[in-house]
């Protein structure tokens, strides 16, 4: 296990290298003048700018200018963020709690649905409960996310008067800002928690409703999906048959045997659930006004604030690429073909 | 007299297009998506009939009926009603099924493509070449697809035009690697051997006996591909980095919508048809082709076919 761990994080390394080149190789699109900004981190150096494009080197010729911005990344220099008034690094920490809340609550849910849902269609195959989960996944696979959004919106909001968007309600932000309500995590629900302020709880989760239900729809159609045929295969396996016939009764032998083989497929499938919510942020986030990084993306892209856009998509990208690591590894714990193989 | 008419033996390519359209015909689910996909190609070719541009302006701009803010709810003149601005929704939504197709056949046709030269290679000559394009396809693979091309789009400037470059960009990988494994696969087989053996150069190899092998599945992906292509454009277009305001596009129209999710005091769905009429035809437009391109997984996998 030790030698593939080692072997697994090494391979990282020329990844995560491709990653800031490529993010390098979208910078070279500019000029130097433009290309000064992502190594600023404060405007006021911006009245220097020819000694920027000397210090950083962007006159010279592209592989000097590669190492010189990888230097800075590394130093967690990405530049000075015009729409946010902050540097990319911090406004990226400031936004990160509020998607961190939302992945907190609907990766989960959309695991625990994904799963639960492509079991019962493939124990129940053929009949209307696995029609229906194949209709549900076609739906979900097809929707547009920012449209189910103002839809939930229009429906909730707009027409019950309930699950408004934003973080919070506005007397709740006032508290929350007073300094008599302490921030330990920056995620509202469980900061709530360890203040022991039950009001403030109920308005962040009311909040986080609508947001979590579009991610984990839109999420869930593929994992589903996943679930249902993987689950079929190992029905079907002789081992199956094996403790059917020792007279095991049917609910041991689908959750306790194929269950937790059929799992193993949907483990992979969740470095690709991570995009798909880092991709889904963006577009949930700036739909309910929920301020978290991707709303600070998408934000910083209509004003075209490039050293924001592109320390975003570094982010994200380093974030895949972990998460992907992190799946790799438990995929070759659960499974010793992996490890040994 | 009459002569016994000679039976003509069907070429297998003909007989394959035959087996799939027999399946096709037999899905409920994949004649629903035929239906759905028919239907909008219709709209697009016919969209000068149905929805007629004044002459002499850019067809694809939608025409305004004064610049109230708030949207006109459907009337006679205006079947879908305005939308903020009084654009004429019912313009828009025709005219946007050509946006749509316009993107997404470039973007897939162009991907596919790229993919197909660069798979190719990789997987007909191996060794270091195949490793070098490998990793420069795990590199644009590394990153959220939305997420790189939002940044591309950026750093173009915001378009429609940038969109479908940075879609073309982001999305060619995905062919590259099928491409790859399917010449991969093939290149062992004996055939090829063979041709080899005669003496046949590796460009006629490629495409006389390796390509056509290879392109149902890549047919599957791109089906598939249409679909998620666009709606990534279309989110793209709703976050504010699309065409100009007032061009015919599912996802500006939507974004118009964003400001109208209240109601009046008395009607709290006063505005519904800012945000359905768009939505749904995005949605069903998507949902038309996932349909049909998972029909045709379905019909293709040799796995699950029976002939």
């Amino acid at each position: 296990m030790r030698s593939y761990l080692i072997r697994r994080i090494i391979l990282i390394v020329p990844v995560l290298l491709g990653v800031t080149f490529l993010i390098f190789a979208i910078t070279q699109l500019f000029d130097p003048y433009m290309r000064a900004s992502l190594y600023i981190r404060d405007p006021r150096q911006a009245k220097n700018i020819e000694s920027i494009i000397r210090k950083y080197g962007l006159d010279q010729p592209f592989y000097i200018q590669y190492f010189r911005w990888l230097d800075q990344v590394l130093r967690g220099n990405l530049g000075w963020s015009q729409s946010a008034h902050m540097p990319v690094l911090k406004a990226l920490i400031t936004y990160f709690p509020a998607t961190a809340e939302l992945a907190l609550y609907a990766i989960p849910l959309t695991l625990i649905a994904g799963i639960f849902l492509g079991k019962i269609a493939a124990v129940k195959k053929d009949t209307a409960v696995d029609h229906a989960t194949r209709v549900m996944a076609i739906i979900g696979w097809s929707l547009p996310s920012f449209w189910l959004g103002i839809v939930l919106l229009a429906v909730f909001y707009g027409g019950l008067g309930i699950f408004a968007p934003g973080r919070l309600s506005v007397w709740a932000e006032n508290l929350v800002l007073s300094g008599k309500f302490r921030i330990y995590t920056g995620l509202y629900t469980i900061d709530a928690i360890l203040n022991l302020n039950w009001p403030v709880f109920l308005d962040a989760l009311s909040h986080l409703v609508l947001p979590v239900a579009t991610l984990v729809i839109i999420n869930v159609a593929i994992l589903m999906r996943v679930m249902r045929s993987s689950m079929l295969e190992q029905l079907n396996k002789t081992y199956v048959i094996a403790a059917r016939a020792r007279g095991l009764d049917e609910k041991t032998v689908i959750d306790k045997h194929a269950t937790k083989n059929a799992l193993i497929p949907v483990i992979t499938l969740s470095g690709l659930l991570t995009a798909g919510m880092l991709s889904g942020m963006v577009i949930t986030e700036t739909v309910f006004e929920f301020k978290g990084v991707g709303y600070f993306a998408a934000h910083a892209a209509t004003q075209l604030d490039i050293p924001a856009v592109l320390g975003f998509a570094l982010f994200a990208g380093i974030l895949f690429v972990i998460a992907n690591l992190i799946v790799d590894i438990l995929y070759a714990y659960i499974d010793p073909r992996i490890r040994l193989g | 007299m009459l002569k016994p008419k000679a039976k003509v033996e069907e070429s297998p390519r003909i007989k394959e297009l035959k087996f799939i359209l027999r399946r096709i015909r037999e899905n409920p689910l994949s004649i629903a998506g035929l239906t759905i996909v028919i239907f909008f190609t219709i709209i697009a070719i016919m969209a000068p009939v149905l929805a007629p541009p004044r002459p002499g302006r850019d067809p694809y701009m939608i025409p305004r009926y004064g610049y109230t803010p708030e949207p006109q709810p459907p009337s006679p003149e205006h079947p879908f009603g305005t939308t903020q601005g009084q654009y004429d929704l019912y313009y828009g939504v025709i005219w946007g099924t050509r946006t749509a197709y316009r993107i997404g056949l470039l973007v897939v046709s162009v991907s596919a493509l790229i993919g197909i030269l660069i798979g190719g290679i990789a997987g007909y000559y191996k060794g270091v070449v195949d490793e070098i394009l490998m990793r420069l396809t795990d590199i644009i693979l590394a990153f959220p697809g939305l997420i790189l091309a939002m940044a591309l789009v950026v750093a173009f400037g915001p378009g429609l035009d940038s969109i479908t470059l940075a879609l073309i960009l982001v999305g060619w990988p995905t062919y590259a690697r099928l491409i790859r494994g399917e010449f991969l696969r093939l290149t062992a087989e004996d055939f090829v051997e063979a041709a080899k053996a005669i003496g046949c150069s590796d460009v006629r190899i490629i495409f006389r006996h390796v390509l056509p092998n290879a392109i149902y599945p890549l047919l599957v992906v791109a089906s598939l591909d249409i679909g998620s292509i666009v709606l990534t454009a279309a989110a793209l277009s709703f976050l504010g980095l699309g065409a100009p305001e007032g061009y015919a596009d599912w996802g500006q129209l939507i974004s118009f919508s964003r400001n109208w999710i209240i109601g009046t005091a008395q009607n709290p769905f006063a505005y519904w048809h800012v945000y359905t009429i768009p939505g749904l035809f995005l949605f069903l437009f998507v949902m038309g082709w996932n349909l049909l391109g998972d029909a045709l997984r379905d019909i293709l996998d040799p796995m699950i076919r029976r002939r």
